[in-house]
């Protein structure tokens, strides 16, 4: 088989969306000689799909705009299960993460006085998305992009070398990371996809930007790359993964033609005037206003319509309740017969606003449904369904510093738990992964003032019997095709772990990814080392595998309903299991939950709810004495 | 070699080797042939006449052709003259508007569209996209002859004057009526016609586009300039329109005036 | 559900040919699909470049019946019935294998453009820009980086002799979108035409006709970008501007060592 090649470097970033860029950008300026590892070509990540934008309290359109107030929409979408800590700092540093985007390049678009504008977005009390058009992921990757190549630029001048500090491996998968004898990060091993030579990277941190989950279910808006890869390695590295159990179906996917099912239409459609009806032409969404919402959504089509103009005076349409809600909406409508002729609803903005300004406001979107489905937004509804797209459990991080439980090993973006709870606001994810992806940066150059010159060595057995592994699949003569257990394992987590779940389907589907595993143990690769997609697959799978069962076994554990959780059985939200995380480790090959304890927040963050509110999520000794509590949300109101 | 950097490509890879000059199944070849008939019939007549020296002056109305604007050779028609006369006469292979036949040729050998147009057809440089082109070696715009390319903008502000000096004609023949003073034919309309036409295309221009706002960067700052510069886009996205449509109407403007100048036809009158 | 013949390119290192498969196709399909199909049945080792299918980060760049597109929005319902399909490798970069080609080339163009440059003592927030400051440029920052443009353009395509000295439109156009930000304070122009090659352009316009994003790379970057070129270097008043010591601001040169050889100016 090929030789390996092995590199030094101090700072290891895996993946190169959002979060990779940024955390790796933070490294080399903290001075520290960094990697970029990347599935896919440089600047291709997964980030450029989304659309809305980026959340941050500048208050550009409207001054009321607080960070406080971001942190209290990003806990009420989360209900309640995030880390506070992690929310804060979020809410506390987006904004100056935007602004720097734009010192490096970014051009979002402008309010009338020349500043960054703003818009509305599901679960967001004032406009604060910054955004581009309905691309604004896209200008996300492409200024880190660029902001990486200027980096480069500066270390070629003073170095001779544009890659002297900071290099990009492209196409380049990491099956493991590698630990010294004391279980502290000593690298990664991986392979170029493009030879399939295989190469270790020596380094004593490894970040985390490897994304989410969605490939292990059918339907989807996620790319091929999000297999799991980062919450895998994190597991099998001896990392804990949290809140595994909560995955984000977003309301609105395509649903026609079958090729595109699961393709993503921006939430922005609806934030802009977009409105949702059920075959009867019902607005259905003012039937599925959740009590805990009760307050701050219209509950007449007027009401709901005058608040794009005159947000002030009137309350908010519940098209715009936070995603989970939206998605359950879709899903009983359709479930109840009231769907559209190819199992979705219909969103529509043709009847909303004129054609030209559709154009002008959903540029990409028009071009979608006219190039993919033959359909003129401007002219008629899309057709909408849920589709999986955002998973808000991950590795198990200290808020401060991105670091994991293994010494050495930090995580940022999508692939790390805790900052959205059990459900993620729209345009949280583009905020979470600038806020975060800087943290890890700085995270590892810390950990490494503390080894203080000392590298952590990986043993060079395990690098012989992970190269091993890896060849295997191709050596096989027999064993199943990768692409067959693929799609077996996507129907069964979406048939079995999907938007609804049942307590006898999760033990049906954990014993059907038992089955698989064994299939999966012996999968066979046909064809040669050199890009090779059978072969990267067969490899990905066991990922995707041990992914997949983190999420069953915490959604069978977790008995109530929350957020990207809904379970048939237990429809309720319970205040006592508000207050446990469930954390997943790896015992042998199985995956194993931990119950702790969700952190308290502190009384002041506390006291941005009032307690009305608050007696609906938290349990009766959590509460705030009642006098205080009340006085302090009025003057917030 | 100023640093190590490893090759821009990796070694021992080379370009999928495809022998077909393209893999295309559509009539690809149709557009360059068409644009060659096109460019060759308008340079053909356009000679012909340039050099006919004759039948370009339909005295009894006023109607000179843009083909001899301005006339100033010492045989010209005096009353067609409207900018005088050179003392000395012409050979017969100079036009009568040699001051401004070839800042025309040139303001359109150099437009941007053309460009397209004649290095596709002509040139074949390339023929059509993914289609391979003939040449061994290809440079561009980027030496002589070619870099004069780049001089585009001078023509343009020539191309101003003479569409200045067309309307002036234009406007001229408008006071050639039957019982004279004001009066209207059908040639004058088809010389407003062009008149209007040229100046579309001559607005729209590229060169026009950026001397009047394209190279400012901030719109904000100059909100006079980008008004200027929204309008002209406006033109300039039918640019390649009105390059063919003013060919046309500069072959129809000619012809008709050398008809009704031969008295092969008649001027039908509208008003007086 | 149909049959359809599909004639794939399939090799590696430039040795290949054309290999025929029939293939199942269903409605609504785009040839990402069915080459997906053939993965998952035929050809389990077909080579494809691909992520997000859905138009937006433009790695399933590929020539279908000569035609250089996006795999992921090349509806199956636009070929005639009978049509066959032939799916090619983009022609102008070096085949890893079967469809996958390296576009290392254009990473390498990218970094030798002098990176956007605000005034030395602007912070981030400073910037006070209009939406009509901002919207030239932001429709060419549409760009996906498909590299479509850069593989249909013959300068390059059928001369790979100059890919030492031309950029492509897709960079050429990033050179334009910096020359236009109003709070960029370098000069690319002399760099934009000595270095990156803009008079290799003879904007006969096929990266525009390429572009799956509309983008009008010649009408609104490339002829921009040679006007101000022309203002830098073919302009006689600021000709006589410069040798009179006139004129403000420098040329700002290529970054050092960003190349693999020294560049080669004209003069």
């Amino acid at each position: 088989m090929s030789e390996t090649t092995r590199h030094n470097y101090d700072v290891v970033v895996i993946g190169a969306g959002g979060a990779g860029l940024r955390a790796a950008i933070e490294a080399r300026q903290q001075g520290r000689k960094t990697a970029i590892i990347s599935k896919s070509l440089f600047g291709k990540a997964h980030t450029v799909m989304a659309e809305g934008g980026a959340a941050a309290a500048l208050g550009n359109v409207n001054s009321s705009d607080s960070w406080q107030v971001h942190f209290r929409d990003t806990i009420r979408g989360g209900k309640f299960m995030n880390d506070p800590r992690m929310a804060e700092l979020h809410a506390k540093e987006a904004p100056e993460r935007i602004l720097e985007l734009e010192h490096w390049g970014a051009l979002f678009d402008r309010t009338r006085d020349g500043r960054i504008s703003q818009r509305n977005f599901g679960g967001h009390e004032y406009p604060r998305l910054a955004h581009v058009g309905d691309r604004t992921g896209l200008e996300l990757i492409r200024t880190l992009q660029q902001r990486v190549v200027q980096l480069q630029q500066a270390d070629a001048a003073e170095l001779g070398h544009p890659e002297a500090m900071l290099r990009v491996f492209a196409e380049t998968t990491v099956t493991e990371l590698l630990t010294d004898a004391s279980g502290r990060i000593a690298g990664a091993f991986g392979y170029v996809r493009e030879t399939g030579e295989f190469v270790v990277f020596e380094a004593p941190a490894v970040v985390l930007a490897t994304g989410g989950i969605g490939k292990s279910f059918k339907v989807t808006s996620n790319s091929w790359e999000y297999t799991g890869d980062g919450h895998a390695l994190a597991l099998r590295a001896g990392a804990t993964l949290i809140n595994m159990e909560f995955v984000q179906f977003h309301p609105t996917g395509m649903v026609w033609p079958p090729s595109v099912k699961g393709i993503l239409v921006t939430e922005s459609v609806r934030g802009d005037g977009g409105v949702l009806r059920n075959s009867e032409g019902e607005r259905f969404m003012f039937g599925y206003v959740p009590d805990v919402f009760r307050n701050q959504y219209a509950e007449t089509e007027e009401e709901a319509d005058g608040w794009y103009a005159d947000p002030a005076n009137h309350r908010r349409p519940p098209e715009l309740l936070p995603r989970d809600e939206v998605a359950r909406a879709i899903n009983n409508e359709v479930k109840e017969g009231r769907g559209s002729p190819h199992g979705g609803v219909f969103l529509d903005v043709s009847t909303r606003m004129p054609a030209e300004e559709i154009m002008r406001r959903l540029p990409s979107m028009h071009h979608q449904f006219k190039e993919l489905a033959d359909v003129d937004i401007t002219a008629g509804p899309m057709e909408v369904g849920p589709t999986c797209h955002y998973v808000m459990g991950g590795v198990e991080v200290d808020a401060d510093t991105g670091a994991a439980r293994v010494p050495g090993l930090f995580a940022a973006g999508e692939v790390a738990g805790g900052m959205h709870g059990s459900n993620r606001l729209g345009g949280n994810s583009l905020s979470d992964l600038l806020v975060f992806g800087r943290r890890c940066g700085i995270g590892a150059a810390r950990y490494l003032d503390g080894l203080a010159g000392e590298r952590p060595a990986p043993a060079a057995a395990d690098v012989e019997r992970l190269a091993e592994e890896v060849a295997a699949p191709l050596r096989r003569d027999t064993g199943e095709n990768p692409y067959q257990l693929h799609q077996e394992l996507q129907q069964t987590m979406n048939d079995l772990v999907g938007i609804i779940r049942r307590g006898p389907e999760m033990e049906q589907a954990l014993e059907s990814l038992e089955k698989l595993r064994e299939r999966v143990a012996s999968v066979r690769a046909e064809g040669g080392t050199a890009y090779n997609p059978g072969w990267h697959l067969a490899l990905d799978l066991r990922n995707m595998l041990a992914v997949s069962e983190a999420i069953a076994r915490a959604a069978l554990t977790r008995e109530e309903s929350r957020g990207g959780h809904t379970r048939d059985d237990f429809p309720a939200m319970s205040p006592q299991w508000r207050r446990t995380v469930l954390a997943a480790r790896l015992a042998g090959d199985r995956v194993e939950l931990e119950r702790r304890p969700l952190d308290a927040m502190r009384p002041d963050l506390l006291a941005l709810f009032d307690r009305e509110e608050l007696s609906k999520y938290l349990t009766e000794e959590e509460l705030p004495p009642a006098e205080g509590a009340d006085t302090a949300s009025k003057e917030e109101k | 070699m100023t640093s190590t950097l490893p090759p821009p490509e990796r070694a021992g890879l080379a370009r999928a080797r495809i022998s077909a000059r393209t893999l295309r199944t559509d009539r690809w070849w149709v557009a360059p042939l068409l644009t060659t008939l096109g460019l060759t019939a308008f340079l053909v007549y356009g000679l012909v006449r340039a050099l006919q020296q004759d039948h370009y002056w339909a005295a009894d109305h006023g109607y000179l052709t843009p083909f001899y604007s301005p006339c100033i050779a010492a045989q010209c028609a005096p009353e067609a003259a409207h900018f005088g006369r050179l003392p000395f006469e012409f050979p017969w292979w100079l036009p009568y508007a040699a001051i401004s036949l070839p800042f025309l040729l040139l303001f359109r050998f150099t437009c941007y569209y053309y460009r397209k147009a004649y290095y596709r057809s002509i040139w074949q440089a390339p023929t059509a996209c993914a289609v391979r082109e003939p040449h061994k070696r290809y440079t561009g715009e980027s030496r002589f002859p070619m870099i004069g390319q780049n001089l585009h903008r001078y023509f343009f502000y020539i191309a101003l004057v003479i569409s200045v000096v067309n309307t002036y004609d234009a406007v001229l023949a408008l006071f050639h009526g039957e019982q004279g003073g004001f009066g209207i034919g059908l040639g004058n309309l088809v010389l407003l016609g062009n008149v209007v036409l040229l100046w579309c295309y001559t607005l729209s221009c590229h060169s026009c586009r950026h001397v009047f706002g394209g190279r400012v960067n901030s719109f904000g700052r100059s909100p006079v300039r980008y008004w200027l510069w929204t309008q002209i886009t406006r033109l300039n996205t039918r640019h390649m329109t009105f390059a063919w449509i003013t060919l046309a109407t500069l072959v129809i403007t000619d012809l008709y005036v050398a008809l009704v100048a031969s008295g092969t036809v008649s001027d039908p009158r509208i008003f007086n | 559900m149909t049959k359809r013949t599909f004639n794939v390119w399939r090799g590696d290192g430039g040795a290949g040919a054309l290999a025929a498969y029939e293939v199942e196709v269903n409605e609504g399909e785009v040839v990402l699909d069915v080459l997906h199909r053939l993965q998952a049945t035929q050809a389990p080792d077909l080579a494809v470049r691909w992520n997000c299918k859905a138009g937006k980060c433009g790695s399933c760049s590929m020539e279908i019946n000569g035609r250089p597109r996006l795999a992921c929005m090349a509806r199956m319902s636009t070929f005639a019935p009978d049509e066959a399909v032939t799916v090619t490798p983009m022609r102008t970069f070096p085949v890893i294998r079967d469809l996958v080609c390296d576009v290392s080339y254009n990473y390498q163009k990218a970094r030798e453009i002098p990176s956007f440059t605000p005034p030395p003592d602007a912070k981030p927030g400073d910037f006070r820009m209009r939406q009509a400051d901002v919207q030239r440029m932001q429709e060419f920052r549409k760009c996906i980086e498909c590299f479509l443009c850069q593989n249909v353009c013959h300068v390059i395509r059928d001369h790979e002799e100059n890919k030492e000295s031309f950029s492509g439109p897709r960079f050429l156009m990033r050179v334009a979108e910096l020359e236009m930000h109003p709070e960029d304070t370098a000069d690319r122009r002399a760099i934009a035409q000595d270095e990156f090659g803009l008079g290799y352009c003879n904007i006969t316009k096929c990266c525009t006709e390429v572009c799956p994003e509309n983008i009008k790379i010649t009408d609104n970057a490339l002829i921009p970008l040679k006007e101000r070129v022309a203002d830098r270097k073919y302009d006689p008043l600021v000709w006589l501007g410069s040798r009179i010591g006139l004129r403000k601001g420098a040329d700002t040169p290529l970054p050092p060592n960003t190349r693999t050889t020294t560049a080669t100016p004209e003069q």
